[in-house]
């Protein structure tokens, strides 16, 4: 299989790999997919008190264009706000990787691990809210 | 011993140096397995993808309607027993004067059930269309596919195979045809044939042995001979032979683009060949035909074409009777029997095919050899009786 | 000494061919090029004769009787011809055959082919390391089975099944028993005069010769009836009609002659370089080795990467020719069925390599490999989420995974 240098690029040099304290109220974490699938993502973001995204972390099992499509993400995500990032769509993704169709899959899950990370920030603010 | 005169050119023929050059590398360290992913296997992949358009670009064909295999007589049975059992086929027309690549498989097919018959040849060696109308006509059931090859490799005759298709497509049938003895002697034109199947040989155009192709146009619903891997888009299992294939590609080439020359060439020899072998008293077979411009089947009455043979080899001339896979049985050519010719006669046969390699003086060599030859058989024989 | 990249331990793919091997071709390419069907004149003698001394070296290595070797393309060919050929021959006796999920495609897919013309088969299930269940195997047969089909030696784990226990079996209850050998010639010993064999596949590309060639065994004492699946000019006594390719078959020939003399020495060096691989990749964490270690040839390791996706470790390992899986079904990304039939999870058998190391294998390879791998793996296993749960003591399989 082909890939382009682009994904040739992130998984030889993934950006923000790592992982942020989950526990932090200024965290949202997004874990998606499955091992059975062959993928699996996890995304972290870290929200200042502007509601701009700071910091951006990844980690991913899963073959090279999934490894490049969340690397890519937390590129774009980073100084985004909330709203911006939930704007980015697979297509954004595929197109700059130049994902070839039978991965395609690796840009939706990118997609759904923005959402997700987000939703779980949203939740755990909203809780936050409610206690102060 | 191997210093003598080859005039077996239909048999086999001998590889192209530039046939071999190409192939060397990929005998010894270029080895990768055509299916792995790693740089090796890559390698092996474009190498077999480049020969699929030299092999597609010499008959007028897609790349995508090549179907390696290992032989010609592979590709034969692929055709007939694929073709018949993924269609359901319950009749299959051939030719009276097939290879037995394509005769046997219609034999084995009607162990089980289906029915095959015969298409007459004319005393020329010709399958005239309306032959085939004919056979069709009689034919018990609905043909679902027909079978006549390019050129015989015996006579060298070349039949008219596009009209033959038209007739078939009429009837609903598929058209299937062997031009493995036709390739790199006329030019061979899978669309303007007008089949929809086609085998091709690599060893008969010096080529490599253990290659052939099948052209296949995609609308034909065909099975398999070799479950497997699923190589050649599943036609094919096994891994593929890849140097045969590379070099198979280079032949293709070559006999393509130097058709013509090689071709004015033969033309030529044969003409004083057997010019020679009429002052000789020679019947030639399907001379009145059109033929490939190498081949020259012929006998001399009285004389015992594998005597012949063996004393034209004992004189340094290797030539066949009858084509070299039957040539160890000493049942007449069912091709000269096909042609009406008297089984007597049809024992006497001898056949020179040329090659773009002969020359003027092996042709002058082996007319004053024959001549020899014949004198002593003739004295031998009016001795016997 | 330096060490080439891309570093080939794919030698189950295929092998390189010998250059002693490629040298004695190459005369039947150009002097000796005649068809060996030729009976008219010395070009078809030469290579009639080639084609004869070839035969017996192959049946040598085997040790069969030269007239019991019949050549084929390949062992895909010859696998067909013999699982076909028999079962429609005696499908009188019965239509039922018996065989091992983690046989060869070319197995696998010429029983599925008879299924569909009205055969039924059993795909019987190894145990966790591999190897046949004699008793289950007995348990399989019935009274109208006519063939049972047991490779020697795993192409994906190199694991070798007692054929000869399997094969007394089949002699007791008079079943045909076919053995594909592909991947054994050259690394195990072959006495077929012993073994209670009927039918044997051999490929030549998988032991130093060409590719395009092969040769199926067929008994003769007691005498095994094939119908053939190529119809011609009666090429091998009718069993296989199509021209042989005469330098092919005579560096099939060459190659098998090499592999009997050299065998032993070779197959003790391979082992100690195996071992030196396996010790070198278990100090990395999490690694499973697939398939029994004890009753496996020393040319194969396959190991599964706890952690790491297949795909991502194909890429990180690029400097060295390596399947995961079998090289046919390489094309797709479906996990090796082979794994799946020992039992293993889809999740190591996508992370699993298989090594193998052949004739040309150094020690320096070796090393590198290790120190590639340990590496790699680390890398990926930085990037895996997985590996990080497993750090935290995360049971993986008590974890909702969210479906996509």
């Amino acid at each position: 299989m082909a890939y382009s240098d682009k994904v040739l690029d992130h998984y030889e040099n993934p950006r923000n790999v790592g992982t942020l304290d989950k526990n932090d109220p200024s965290v949202g974490t997004g874990m998606v997919g499955a091992p059975a699938c062959g993928d699996v993502m996890k995304l972290q973001i870290k929200v200042n008190e502007a509601g701009v995204i700071e910091d951006a972390k990844f980690k991913t099992y899963g073959c090279g264009s999934a490894i490049a499509s969340s690397s890519l993400v937390t590129e774009w995500i980073k100084g985004k706000t909330l709203d911006q990032v939930m704007e980015i769509k697979n297509s954004d993704i595929a197109e700059e990787l130049a994902l070839p169709p039978v991965k395609i899959h690796c840009s939706v899950l990118a997609e759904d691990a923005i959402r997700a990370a987000v939703a779980d920030l949203k939740a755990k603010q909203g809780n936050t809210q409610e206690a102060a | 011993m191997q210093t003598a005169t080859y005039f077996d050119h239909n048999g086999t023929t001998r590889l192209d140096s530039r046939v071999l050059e190409r192939m060397l590398p990929f005998m010894t360290e270029q080895s990768g397995n055509a299916t792995s992913r790693h740089s090796a296997g890559r390698t092996a992949r474009q190498a077999i993808e480049q020969a699929r358009e030299q092999v597609a670009a010499a008959v007028g064909a897609y790349p995508s309607q090549v179907v390696f295999t290992g032989s010609g007589t592979e590709a034969d049975n692929l055709a007939m027993h694929g073709i018949a059992a993924a269609n359901g086929v319950e009749q299959v027309l051939i030719s009276a004067i097939e290879h037995p690549a394509i005769s046997r498989p219609a034999h084995a097919l009607q162990w089980q059930g289906i029915k095959t018959g015969l298409i007459a040849a004319d005393a020329n060696g010709l399958i005239q269309p309306s032959a085939l109308e004919i056979a069709i006509a009689e034919a018990g059931k609905q043909v679902g596919l027909v079978s006549v090859m390019l050129a015989n490799n015996e006579t060298g005759v070349i039949q008219p195979i596009s009209e033959m298709a038209e007739i078939a497509r009429q009837h609903k049938a598929w058209m299937h045809t062997d031009a493995v003895q036709a390739l790199g002697k006329i030019a061979v034109d899978f669309a303007e044939l007008n089949v929809h199947a086609m085998t091709l040989s690599s060893h008969k155009i010096h080529g490599p042995q253990g290659a052939g192709a099948l052209i296949l146009d995609k609308r034909v619903d065909i099975r398999p001979l070799i479950y497997g891997g699923g190589q050649e888009k599943g036609l094919r299992s096994g891994s593929e032979n890849l140097a045969a294939l590379v070099g198979f590609g280079m032949a293709a080439e070559l006999s393509a683009s130097g058709l013509a020359p090689r071709r004015e060439h033969m033309e030529k020899l044969r003409a004083r060949l057997e010019q020679g072998l009429t002052e000789l008293g020679a019947v030639i077979f399907g001379a009145h035909a059109p033929r490939l411009p190498n081949t020259s089947f012929f006998a001399f009455a009285g004389i015992e074409g594998e005597t012949l043979v063996m004393a034209l080899d004992r004189q340094g001339f290797a030539v066949a009777s009858g084509s070299a896979c039957s040539s160890d049985s000493t049942e007449p050519s069912h091709v000269l029997l096909a042609m009406g010719i008297n089984p007597d006669l049809a024992r006497g046969s001898v056949r020179v095919s040329l090659g773009y390699t002969n020359t003027m003086q092996e042709i002058d060599a082996f007319l004053l050899t024959l001549k020899g030859e014949l004198q002593r058989l003739r004295k031998l024989t009016a001795i016997a009786v | 000494m330096t060490v080439h990249t891309p570093i080939y331990l794919d030698y189950s793919a295929t092998t390189p061919t010998d250059p002693r091997v490629a040298e004695k071709m190459i005369p039947f390419l150009t002097e000796h090029f005649g068809n060996p069907a030729s009976r008219s004149h010395p070009f078809g003698w030469t290579a009639e004769k080639a084609v004869e001394n070839a035969r017996e070296e192959v049946a040598k290595l085997v040790n069969a009787d030269p007239r019991e070797i019949v050549w084929t393309s390949g062992a895909t060919e010859s696998n067909n011809l013999a699982i076909k050929g028999a079962a429609n021959f005696y499908s009188g006796k019965g239509k039922h055959i018996v065989t091992i999920q983690t046989e060869h495609k070319a197995v696998l897919d010429a029983v599925r082919e008879l299924e569909r013309v009205g055969f039924e088969a059993t795909y019987l299930a190894p145990e966790s390391n591999g190897l046949v269940d004699i008793e289950k195997f007995r348990a399989a047969l019935r009274p109208d089975t006519v063939l049972a089909s047991v490779m020697l030696v795993n192409n994906e784990i190199g694991v070798i099944q007692d054929i000869e226990s399997l094969g007394n079996i089949c002699r007791e209850q008079g079943i045909i028993f076919h053995v594909d050998a592909a991947q054994a010639t050259g690394k195990v010993h072959i006495d077929l005069e012993k073994l209670p064999v009927d039918l044997m596949s051999f490929s030549a590309h998988k032991t130093y010769g060409p590719k395009g060639i092969g040769a199926l065994y067929v008994r003769r004492k007691p005498r095994v009836r094939l119908e053939a699946q190529m119809h011609g000019g009666g090429h091998e006594r009718g069993l296989r009609s199509g021209t042989l390719a005469t330098h092919q078959i005579v560096g099939m020939g060459e190659a098998f002659r090499i592999a009997r003399e050299e065998m032993d020495l070779e197959n003790a060096r391979i082992r100690r370089l195996r071992d030196r691989l396996l010790t070198g990749l278990q100090e990395i964490d999490e690694v499973y080795v697939n398939g029994d270690m004890k009753q496996r040839v020393p040319h194969n390791l396959n190991i599964s990467f706890n952690f790491v996706e297949g795909e991502s470790l194909i890429m990180a390992v690029k400097d060295i020719a390596v399947s995961s899986g079998s090289a046919c079904t390489s094309a797709s990304l479906e996990p090796s069925y082979v794994l799946r039939a020992l039992g293993r999870s889809d999740e190591l058998a996508h992370s699993s390599i298989r090594f193998s190391i052949g004739r040309f294998t150094t020690e320096e390879e070796v090393d590198y490999t290790i120190n590639l791998m340990k590496s790699k793996i680390g890398k990926l296993r930085e990037l895996s989420p997985l590996w990080e749960m497993h750090l935290e003591g995360v049971d993986l399989s008590k974890v909702e995974w969210a479906a996509h």
